[in-house]
């Protein structure tokens, strides 16, 4: 689950600090008093319900909305924001292109806007499986393949960090598998991500770090591990089920322990490991047929810290 | 400076409607050069144009410029189309988060106008020398020199209208709706000129309509009909007086320049203010 974590850079890097972030459009709140950070070298996601200030968030820092109040920098806040941006890659909803532009075409006004030599489009366009179709006008594009061209125009700088705005959204799965590979493979390489969705198990599969946000306000950030402070839990199965619950509910570092349709679960308040406890069990004549230490998902996590605000 | 119209041109190569537009413009102005092939009977007399003294130094920097200005609803389109293809592709947003400033934004429509409005300018002037050289009677250097603050006026005509053209697409995002703004704006013009005149009377009309966008723009270079000697002779057969003053004035250019800056600095401030 967390097998992007980048752990090369030691040393931290503040890529972009939100300080008291908000914006209110008219009554509605969209983002209120928002803050966090973004080092170098992790992989966040911005996870929230539809709605939650997710892309009005982003769209601030992008410098396409304008703040209420607060504020936010990029990197160590010397440059302006829009020089800033020349060094991010972002994508935004839906890919927004010229589309009387071939692809090529296209690719190669984002590089004079960036500043930056266009010999890169080919292999960009080669990274988003799109080489073979530079030469075709944007508006012949299925939504798959502007996303994808879209993710090639914000690697065109080799961004320090890439932000992606829901990229899986409308998407066929099919589509959506192969965003997410680009995804991961540009993660593995190093590069900061940005990750913003309402689709958990996406955010679970690629990010080591998350902010959760509800109605604009911040309910948790920090890494995905620490997001509740429970240790996991055990699924165990045995012949001897009622002993089995006795021991455990007698044991100190279990919480609660329950049973349904024949599979015991048992919730950690303290860490214990599966080695451990099934040597512990197999010393007091209980074997088990079955053993598995989990990790709450984060849908698990997410409704849970959610649920608690209702 | 160079980068900003490298780019806003790029969008312009590849947009073949703006292509065609231009070129149909640039086509067209060529075409006045045709005016000197119009001939016509009157009776017995036949009537050549061009040998009318409309060709000749200096009205001809005069007539060419106006005839000119008459054409730019061409480009108009281009301009107005060039910002709203943007806000309809969503292009603005992407194009900002590519890292161009709202104000480089602007500014690269803008210097796009002033090429514009140069480009013409140069095509007028250079037609106007070939014309002049071919038909004019008088090639003295000092006539041919003589007027030329028409070219001046009429870069400015065309700075000042493609100007409020980009402040409609701005405002209303759309480029139908915004040719239609200003048709609208330019009968709520007339009309209000209409009501002052009836109201007061025609001096304090023009006195305050002068100040007008579209009516500054339209004195910066008048009719110039009433200057060909045969229509001069006629009116003064006829007894009527036309003493109209066509003249070039600095402050006819000064209120065109105030209407520039408040079109392009008021675009810029709606781009500062708008969320996308």
């Amino acid at each position: 689950m967390l097998g992007n974590v980048n752990s090369k850079n030691t040393l931290l890097e503040t890529i972009l600090t939100l300080n008291n972030l908000t914006k209110h459009y008219g009554k509605v709140k969209a983002v209120n008093d928002l803050s966090f950070t973004i080092e170098k070298g992790n992989v966040y996601g911005i996870l929230g319900p539809n709605g939650s200030g997710k892309s009005t968030t982003l769209g601030m820092v992008l410098n396409v909305v304008n703040a209420t109040s607060g504020n936010f920098k990029w990197f160590d806040g010397t440059d302006t924001t829009h020089n800033a941006l020349k060094k991010v890659g972002a994508i935004i909803e839906r890919p927004n292109f010229y589309p009387y532009m071939t692809a090529a075409q296209n690719l190669e006004l984002v590089c004079t806007i960036k500043d930056v030599d266009p010999s890169k489009i080919e292999e960009k366009l080669e990274i988003v499986h799109l080489l073979d179709r530079k030469d075709s006008k944007f508006s012949t594009f299925s939504l798959g393949m502007k996303q994808r061209l879209a993710i090639a125009s914000a690697l065109l700088n080799d961004p320090e960090i890439l932000i992606l705005d829901e990229p899986t959204n409308g998407l066929d799965p099919q589509g959506i598998h192969q965003i997410r590979e680009i995804i991961k493979n540009i993660a593995s390489g190093g590069t900061t991500i940005l990750l913003a969705s309402h689709l958990l198990d996406e955010v679970e599969k690629v990010c080591s770090h998350v902010v959760i946000i509800r109605k604009g306000v911040k309910l948790y950030a920090g890494p995905v591990d620490e997001l509740n402070a429970s240790h996991g839990f055990f699924e165990l199965r045995c012949e001897r089920q009622t002993e089995l619950i006795q021991v455990l509910e007698r044991h100190q570092d279990f919480a609660s322990v329950k049973e349904e349709n024949g599979l015991v679960t048992a919730f950690l308040k303290n860490p214990l490991t599966a080695e451990e406890l099934n040597t512990l069990l197999f010393t007091q004549g209980i074997v088990l047929s079955h053993l598995v230490k989990r990790k709450e998902s984060l849908e698990e996590q997410f409704l849970q810290l959610t649920a608690n605000l209702n | 400076m160079l980068r900003l119209l490298t780019i806003e041109f790029y969008k312009l190569k590849h947009s073949r409607s703006s292509k065609v537009l231009s070129i149909a413009y640039f086509v067209i102005l060529s075409f006045i050069a045709l005016i000197a092939s119009i001939e016509f009977n009157l009776g017995d007399f036949q009537i050549r144009i061009a040998d009318q003294g409309i060709f000749n130094f200096p009205f001809i920097w005069h007539f060419n410029t106006w005839v000119a200005a008459t054409l730019k609803f061409f480009l108009a389109i281009v301009i107005v189309s060039m910002i709203s293809n943007e806000y309809s592709n969503r292009t603005l947003k992407q194009n900002l988060i590519d890292g161009l400033s709202k104000k480089e934004f602007m500014l690269s429509k803008f210097y796009t106008v002033i090429a514009f409005a140069a480009l013409s300018t140069l095509f007028i002037f250079v037609m106007t020398l070939i014309l002049g050289y071919s038909f004019s009677d008088y090639t003295e250097f000092s006539i041919v020199t003589r007027e030329m603050e028409f070219l001046l006026a009429y870069f400015f005509k065309l700075v000042g209208f493609f100007s409020f053209c980009l402040f409609l697409g701005v405002l209303v995002k759309r480029s139908a709706f915004a040719l239609g703004f200003l048709f609208v704006w330019w009968i709520f013009e007339n009309i209000s000129y209409g009501i002052l005149r009836w109201q007061i009377n025609a001096e304090t009309a023009d006195a305050i309509v002068q100040f007008f966008p579209l009516e500054a723009m339209k004195n910066l270079i008048n009719l110039p009909f009433q200057r060909l000697n045969f229509i001069e002779t006629a009116a003064n057969q006829l007894q009527a007086d036309i003493q109209i003053d066509y003249a070039v004035h600095w402050y006819e250019v000064g209120i065109v320049s105030v209407w520039i800056f408040l079109f392009i600095y008021g675009a810029y401030r709606l781009l500062m203010k708008r969320d996308l």
